[in-house]
């Protein structure tokens, strides 16, 4: 595999020249695509699913938008590298195949140009996404719309006059999108105001996740906040109402920030400051201590209680600290047990390169 | 600031007691102030996500769960699926079960998005001019007509969320 086929590894999101990318990192839109009469991707057979996979290379290069598309079989990649990919948000867990003893499907595979992709054979047939940098919903949905316009033109979905785009599960029918915002709250959690605004989500139709998605822990304070309903709304009520709900959540991690600098100012300048001097001075880190410490120092940054680092550089590590990236740039296996070594001598390098 | 408990991890919770009419204030790490009884923020964070969802159905494997089980032996002819397996799996076989089992499914996709009709996007099948897809050959269901005619008997049953779908399906159409 070879990741440097892809400008920016596939990456141009974490350059943080996005709006309020210091609060909210990415944008992500997704849509679920399956194709008509082809069984979906859990019942489908191997034949099918590489048949899957042929339509959509085809009407990629076909197409003006995937045309120059990066292919990477999963199916014929190994574990490390499939994590890489997994770890750089560009492929889910499901498709990478690394749930407990799974392997990738026969045909999994992911396109990938410039910010936009598809995953094939996913849970459903086509995963059409794309991810940007801070809080952009209607750039992101406007690019992922057009590649959906063009490929539903060369292959023909699956489509009904009253459920809408058919997908393998029920929650995602209708429309098939998914918007997501990840985004940084560590003032509604030192406030312990938190969890008041993520139980007011679920009663506006929202979700939310960790890092990585569904299922995944939170760690490090990010959160991704989604719709959670599909059908019976437009795209753009959706996209409309999920930027509505995260603009109140950054107002509210704003006054949270603005509460802890007046009422407390020295424990969060000293907790921002022994962050940052962990991470530069520290001999070994575990990945969740790394998360846990980049968030505090993003949030000196974002006070300017620090000086630095550039929250490119602090977006920079939250990828490559991760355990494929350490393994793969340093030539160890992703269980290495000198990770955290490795680790905490990348992260005082780059701090060190920011800092000079 | 390190904890005054265990002086060793960052102090995160200030416990601001009083005892014998002094104020005494601790500084605390998460795992010190929670052997105190202390609830914070990051231990509620840290119990299975999205707990307090409840009921609301988050994909891959539970949505199935809200099937009945009288339907279990109903087939997809199309792709040999049965509701039963949907009901284990949460996923459904292929395009044509929506057609296959469409009463239970309606019923499903109103309990987890409040609603069946889709008004999103409409989409043309390559090479035909009109809408196409899975079921949507001619549904005698679809026709304005039969539609209002529904309507009108929901009413008279007095089945007004039934009614009120409809009548959005119809201003769709309209």
């Amino acid at each position: 595999m070879d990741l440097s086929l892809l400008p920016d590894g596939g990456m141009r999101w974490l350059d943080a020249s996005g709006p309020k990318s210091t609060i909210v990192l990415s944008t992500r839109i997704r849509l679920a695509r399956n194709v008509r009469g082809v069984p979906f991707s859990q019942r489908a057979k191997d034949a099918d699913r590489t048949a899957v996979l042929e339509r959509v290379i085809e009407a990629a290069a076909a197409s003006d938008h995937l045309s120059a598309a990066v292919t990477f079989r999963l199916d014929q990649m190994e574990r490390a590298e499939r994590q890489l990919l997994h770890e750089r948000h560009l492929v889910s867990k499901e498709l990478a195949g690394l749930e407990r003893e799974s392997r990738p499907r026969a045909g999994a595979a992911l396109l990938v140009q410039d910010q936009v992709g598809v995953m094939v054979n996913e849970e459903d047939h086509l995963r059409l996404h794309g991810m940007w940098s801070g809080f952009d919903l209607e750039d992101a949905y406007a690019e992922v719309e057009a590649v959906d316009a063009e490929l539903g033109r060369l292959v023909p979905f699956a489509f009904h006059h009253e459920f809408g785009y058919l997908t393998s599960c029920p929650t995602n029918a209708g429309t098939g999108l998914r918007a997501s915002v990840l985004i940084h709250l560590p003032g509604l959690v030192l406030t312990k105001e938190i969890n008041k605004v993520l139980q007011g989500l679920s009663q506006v139709g929202l979700t939310f996740r960790g890092l990585y998605g569904e299922n995944s822990e939170v760690v490090g304070n990010f959160f991704q906040l989604s719709n959670q309903t599909t059908l019976g709304k437009t795209e753009d009520e959706l996209i409309d109402h999920l930027g509505k709900i995260v603009r109140q959540v950054v107002e509210y991690e704003e006054q949270a920030r603005d509460v802890l600098l007046r009422t407390a100012p020295e424990e969060v300048e000293d907790k921002t400051w022994r962050a940052y001097g962990l991470l530069k001075h520290a001999r070994l880190l575990s990945f969740e201590e790394t998360m846990n410490l980049l968030s505090g120092v993003r949030l000196g940054v974002g006070l300017k209680l620090l000086p630095g680092p550039g929250v490119y550089a602090l977006n920079k590590l939250l990828i490559y600290t991760q355990p494929a990236h350490l393994a793969a740039m340093d030539g160890r296996s992703t269980g290495d047990r000198e990770l955290p070594t490795v680790r905490a001598a990348f992260v005082r390098r780059l701090l060190e390169a920011e800092s000079s | 600031m390190l904890c005054d408990n265990c002086k060793e991890r960052d102090a995160i919770i200030n416990l601001t007691q009083v005892e014998h009419d002094s104020k005494v204030t601790l500084h605390l790490c998460e795992q010190c102030a929670q052997q105190k009884g202390v609830e914070t923020g990051g231990a509620i964070l840290k119990t299975p996500l999205g707990n307090f969802l409840g009921a609301v159905v988050k994909g891959g494997g539970t949505a199935g769960a809200l099937v009945p089980a009288s339907g279990d032996g109903m087939r997809c002819p199309a792709c040999g699926s049965t509701l039963r397996d949907f009901r284990d799996s949460g996923r459904l076989g292929c395009d044509q079960c929506y057609v296959s089992f469409d009463t239970h499914l309606r019923d499903l996709l109103r309990r987890l998005h409040g609603s069946s009709q889709h008004v999103g996007e409409r989409y043309d099948l390559p090479g035909m001019g009109g809408e196409a897809g899975a079921g949507s050959d001619a549904d005698p269901r679809s026709s304005l007509l039969e539609l209002k005619a529904q309507l009108r008997r929901a009413v008279e049953g007095e089945n007004f969320e039934l009614a009120a779908e409809l009548r959005d399906r119809i201003r769709v159409l309209e």
